[in-house]
């Protein structure tokens, strides 16, 4: 079964004359353990497309599945537990609260969802532990270089039992190096079970997944086949990189 | 790519057989470019020739020559290594000829020949970059040859990309008559030899 799935989910801003679509009929479908790159231009509707996947945005029709449950048929309260339990996000600005430590930021989904603060605290250094962090965790946001805050970013996404993680640019402003660190921990996340779905323009971090779906105009165009198996990339009759 | 400036190199460290000398020069380029055997013998015969490298002049037990690099050599291979290449001038791009032969063509739909080659080429990258995923082998020569790989690659998907929106506004805002011939680039950038 789907981690996510989305059925015919358009979106449209504006009504009569004024009306804009900014996604038309999308379908897509995400397996746990696997990385899902959205590529697209500016106003393609990517930023819609993961807004809507994560329940922070209502479509104007379709369906978000996630891990077999229809969003469409939830409350609000309903929907905000499924998105603090489920849901992990990780955006190119990091969205980290400057007042708390690195510790006390990843932690900080659990303790609104009701878990211990002793409990969540030690979920949240597990989680910075995973990401390499440990040593910083007593630290502020303002004392964590840019790509420190990111690994921060993603150890709050994935913290506790997430199993879906949404995340738009991940890799902001942050060097290539530290952009294809941020895109080995998503894929480590995903060798632990994790869904994950990447929206970007850098064809760089889309390269990390194992499939890349182009939008454009709010349509799904194309996506790339699978990667080829070690045995196939061996294989005279298809195509090497080399 | 200069083999001839890469065995060079190979030499400046020690004296080396022609064998020894393809395994590494296949190892320094992470493995990406193969080498075969005969074109390092070929090579270092001209070098010879150019009294860049020499050799013993009796071959070894193996039947193997041992070559060293020459002072000449020495004084060629720092040279190379600062001179960049020739980038002043466009090279003839197969992939740029298309699209502007696509833009042109009345009954083709352009942004569709982008996104088959878009597509075509970041299937590429997951293919490259599938292959440093795996840290446990972290090789150094390899690695940067597949950054360099990489980096390649993805400057053909943002040429892509912009030439997709420079078409999708030229659309919206059609031209002038006289600007529909082709650019001469040689002319714009004043691109020379």
């Amino acid at each position: 079964m789907s981690m996510l799935e989305l059925r015919k989910i358009s979106k449209s801003y504006g009504q009569g004359a004024n009306e804009v679509d900014a996604l038309t009929d999308i379908d897509l479908s995400v397996e746990r353990g696997s990385l899902v790159a959205i590529m697209g231009p500016s106003g393609s509707g990517k930023s819609t497309l993961l807004t809507i996947a994560g329940s922070l945005e209502e479509p104007t029709s379709g369906d978000v599945v996630i891990d077999g449950v229809r969003l469409s048929g939830m409350s609000r309260n309903d929907k905000a537990r499924l998105r603090r339990r489920s849901i992990g996000y990780v955006f190119q600005d990091f969205n980290l609260l400057a007042g708390l430590t690195a510790v006390e930021n990843v932690s900080l989904p659990l303790e609104l969802d009701g878990v211990s603060l002793k409990k969540a605290r030690s979920k949240g250094m597990e989680a910075l532990e995973r990401l390499g962090l440990g040593d910083r965790a007593t630290n502020y946001p303002d004392q964590l270089s840019g790509g420190e805050r990111q690994r921060v970013a993603i150890a709050r996404a994935v913290v506790g039992e997430r199993s879906l993680l949404l995340a738009d640019e991940p890799s902001g402003a942050l060097d290539s190096l530290n952009g294809e660190a941020v895109m080995r921990m998503i894929l480590s996340a995903c060798h632990g079970g994790v869904a994950a779905v990447v929206v970007t323009h850098d064809a760089k971090l889309a390269s990390w997944a194992d499939r890349v779906v182009f939008l454009r105009d709010g349509k799904a165009v194309d996506e790339t086949l699978p990667p080829p198996t070690p045995e196939e990339l061996l294989a005279p009759d298809v195509p090497n990189p080399a | 790519m200069s083999i001839r400036h890469s065995l060079l190199a190979l030499l400046s460290e020690g004296p080396k057989y022609g064998f020894q000398l393809r395994q590494e020069f296949e190892a320094s380029t992470g493995e990406i470019w193969p080498l075969n055997v005969g074109q390092v013998y070929t090579t270092l015969q001209r070098l010879e020739r150019d009294g860049l490298a020499s050799s013993d002049d009796v071959e070894d037990v193996e039947r193997q020559k041992n070559y060293r690099i020459t002072e000449l050599g020495s004084v060629e291979l720092s040279r190379w290594l600062r001179t960049p290449p020739d980038l002043s001038e466009p090279p003839r791009d197969e992939l740029v000829i298309k699209v502007l032969v696509a833009s042109r063509l009345p009954d083709v739909d352009v942004y569709e020949v982008i996104q088959v080659h878009r597509r075509y080429i970041v299937q590429l990258m997951q293919q490259w970059t599938h292959l440093k995923e795996d840290e446990s082998h972290f090789d150094l020569a390899f690695a940067l040859a597949v950054d360099a790989e990489l980096f390649r690659l993805d400057a053909v998907v943002r040429w892509l990309d912009a030439a997709d929106g420079r078409l999708h506004r030229a659309a919206l805002e059609p031209a002038p008559e006289d600007h529909v011939a082709l650019p001469s680039i040689r002319r714009r950038t004043g691109a020379h030899r």
